[in-house]
């Protein structure tokens, strides 16, 4: 004769199991009927803190091809290559909005820019910023000439630049623009008034 | 282990996992141990079995008019075997269902029985003999490749040819045929004219060309090696190997390959740096270049030129540019645009080549070399999209530094001396549009290859004019603008033609 307690706990040891193998099963499922985040829309560095300052961001803007100069009041922090990187991420900011004029793909970000003297900027961006980037020549060249043609007119002393994608250099930004070359920040000006 | 060692049902398995055991031991103790040079020597050595031990797959290529395929075949009892259910899934369809050795595929309306083991089999209530055994493995029935000339008419109610030592079968009347013949010109080409549009993949060695079949139902000429009594290309023969036919012209000079006619004409010539060389002395028995040549220097660019434009249709293959919607991809629109500007350009009396006349791979190192080695007096990429309105025409914005140095020019900046001349094509191209009404803006950009061209050189991008993307694909906008470009071209032929 097995003791009455000894029942009452495997019937409520089996309860447990079977209750807890419904759960895990429920959870499964939701887990896998959840739409997986297509990219990490984690910010990679906390935002700055601090006095702000008045910077020229040029906007791209798809309806007409066009690259507006547009004031925006930013904080930014002493270093010259910190100042560099917290203006593109506020560029890049703009253009994370539904409603702005040149739509970048969810997660795009600056991981961070370089300053190498004499004159060598390389930005770093991550790679839902390609990777959801639209393909075309020309929204491909607006988004170039902005990053560039921003960081050039705000950071003194630039001649060069290099965009890598995760720290990598990448042929194209997303089949057209090429990012395998070091861009002449001249000739990138020169387009930028084309297309202002 | 013991367990293992005392179960007298399992004595495989328990030395299976006593020598696997043995053998991790020895791992850990070999990853422990500090000698570093027998370590690697041992890695490599195991490397080097591994790899010597894998065999490349083998491959059964099915043409029919349904579709074009390729299989693995799998070696058993010395024969080639390939899945019976794998061959006619793609042509009707068929179900299998396995009841032990019983196996029973249903193709349409046919039936047929095998059983594993057994040589003869049951369709539609008669016996026919595999001439070897039927197999199963996994559900899976394998049937003998050399049966198959006599099996698959059962089931699918047609003829079928079997090329069993080539892997290759063809249902019905699929099959390509081709001529090979010399164009009398000067320098000499080989034509090869196909009864349907290929796309082989090209390769060369030195002296040696060869284009690789893997989709084409092509069929062997009436003889495989045919010669043509030319020094410079003296034969070409005809083989098939592993599910692919293969093409190989023999040339005492280096040969390039062209595609035109929608694909059906494949024309092999000499490089313009051999056809110049062949101008000027005899050709020289060198190896066929397969590396990217440098852009050639200004002094030679007069030598020769075969084709006035190369019309570039941008992206293709692998690489399908912008997906201009669920069923529009900008390397189709290109491709149609790249065959109606050639239209428009030779309807004007300027010759064109089309560089991707096909869904082909091409780098764009690869397209810069053409429109390098054939010293085009105009490089014209096409590019369409669906963002803007219009058409934008660029010019190269050249990468920073990588000077030229002396007689050799930058790979990047090749396109430095031609900039000017590219920036007035550009204009002129403009110019014409807007005479027909086309909004239009000339820009620069970063794009390859036009860096990399030392001609002048220009892109295209297209874009529908309000915001209906079928425009892209309709023949009127695409005449209204490949016509304006060609018009555009032809006007400034004399400036462009006069370039070095």
């Amino acid at each position: 004769m097995i003791p009455r307690h000894l029942v009452i706990a495997m019937v409520v040891l089996l309860v447990a199991v079977l209750g807890l193998s419904i759960y895990a099963l429920h959870m499964r499922r939701t887990a896998a009927a959840a739409p997986v985040a297509a990219v990490d829309t984690r910010p990679l560095a906390p935002p700055v803190a601090g006095p702000t300052e008045r910077v020229t961001l040029f906007v791209a803007h798809d309806d007409d091809g066009s690259l507006r100069a547009e004031s925006a009041q930013i904080p930014l922090p002493s270093g010259r290559q910190q100042r560099a990187e917290e203006l593109l991420r506020a560029l890049v900011s703009l253009y994370l909005d539904k409603s702005s004029p040149h739509v970048l793909g969810s997660g795009s970000e600056v991981r961070s820019v370089f300053l190498v003297d004499p004159g060598v900027a390389v930005i770093d961006l991550n790679s839902a910023f390609a990777d959801t980037h639209r393909s075309g020549v020309l929204v491909e060249d607006l988004t170039v000439t902005s990053l560039i043609h921003t960081i050039s007119a705000n950071t003194p002393g630039i001649l060069k630049v290099k965009i890598l994608v995760d720290g990598k250099q990448r042929d194209t930004l997303a089949g057209h623009a090429d990012l395998s070359s070091f861009y002449d920040v001249t000739a990138v000006n020169q387009l930028a008034t084309q297309l202002q | 282990m013991r367990l293992i060692d005392q179960n007298p049902g399992a004595p495989l398995l328990a030395r299976f996992l006593r020598e696997k055991w043995g053998f991790w031991r020895g791992c850990e103790e070999f990853v422990r141990s500090r000698k570093l040079p027998l370590r690697i020597t041992c890695l490599t050595l195991t490397s080097a079995l591994f790899l010597s031990a894998s065999t490349p797959e083998r491959h059964f290529t099915v043409y029919s008019v349904a579709a074009n395929y390729s299989l693995p075949l799998v070696q058993r009892e010395g024969r080639d075997y390939i899945g019976l259910l794998e061959i006619l899934e793609p042509l009707g369809k068929v179900n299998a269902k396995s009841d032990g050795p019983r196996w029973r595929l249903r193709y349409n309306n046919v039936q047929g029985d095998f059983q594993a083991g057994k040589t003869r089999f049951r369709i539609q209530g008669r016996d026919a003999d595999l001439g070897a055994k039927f197999l199963v493995e996994n559900s899976r029935g394998l049937v003998p490749v050399a049966s198959l000339s006599s099996l698959l008419p059962r089931f699918l109610g047609g003829p079928v040819t079997l090329h069993e030592e080539s892997a290759r079968l063809f249902i019905g009347n699929v099959a390509t045929h081709f001529t090979a013949s010399l164009a009398s010109d000067n320098p000499t080409r080989l034509v090869f004219n196909f009864s349907a549009p290929v796309n082989p993949s090209i390769a060369t060695e030195p002296g040696k060309l060869h284009m690789t079949f893997s989709h084409e139902p092509l069929v062997a000429p009436a003889a495989p090696t045919l010669t043509f009594g030319s020094k410079t290309i003296p034969s070409a023969s005809y083989s098939e190997t592993n599910g692919t036919a293969v093409v190989t012209v023999s040339s005492t000079i280096p040969v390039i390959a062209s595609f035109s006619n929608d694909g059906r004409t494949v024309t092999i010539s000499p490089s313009s740096a051999a056809a110049a060389a062949a101008q000027n002395t005899n050709p020289p028995a060198s190896p066929t270049p397969t590396a990217p040549e440098p852009p050639a220097s200004a002094n030679t660019q007069q030598l020769y030129r075969r084709y006035f434009a190369v019309v570039d249709a941008s992206h293709g293959g692998d690489d399908y540019g912008e997906t201009l919607s669920n069923s529009l991809l900008e390397k189709d629109v290109t491709v149609a645009l790249a065959r109606g500007l050639r239209q428009e350009l030779e309807s004007r009396g300027i010759t064109t080549l089309v560089l991707r006349d096909s869904d082909a791979n091409l780098s764009l190192d690869q397209r810069a070399i053409f429109a390098n080695a054939d010293h085009a007096a105009i490089y014209i990429a096409l590019h369409a999209a669906s963002n803007g309105h219009g058409v934008r025409v660029y010019t190269a914005i050249l990468p920073y530094g990588d000077d030229d140095r002396g007689p050799f020019r930058s790979w990047t900046v090749a396109q430095h001396g031609s900039l000017p001349l590219s920036r007035s094509t550009a204009s002129a191209v403009a110019a014409e549009l807007q005479k027909r009404q086309i909004p239009v803006r000339t820009l620069g950009a970063p794009l390859r290859p036009l860096n990399n061209v030392t001609g002048p050189a220009i892109a295209i991008e297209i874009a529908p004019q309000g915001s209906d993307l079928s425009q892209l694909t309709a023949p009127d906008y695409q005449q209204l603008v490949t016509s304006a470009v060609a018009t555009a071209i032809a006007t400034i032929h004399d400036q462009l033609g006069a370039a070095p």
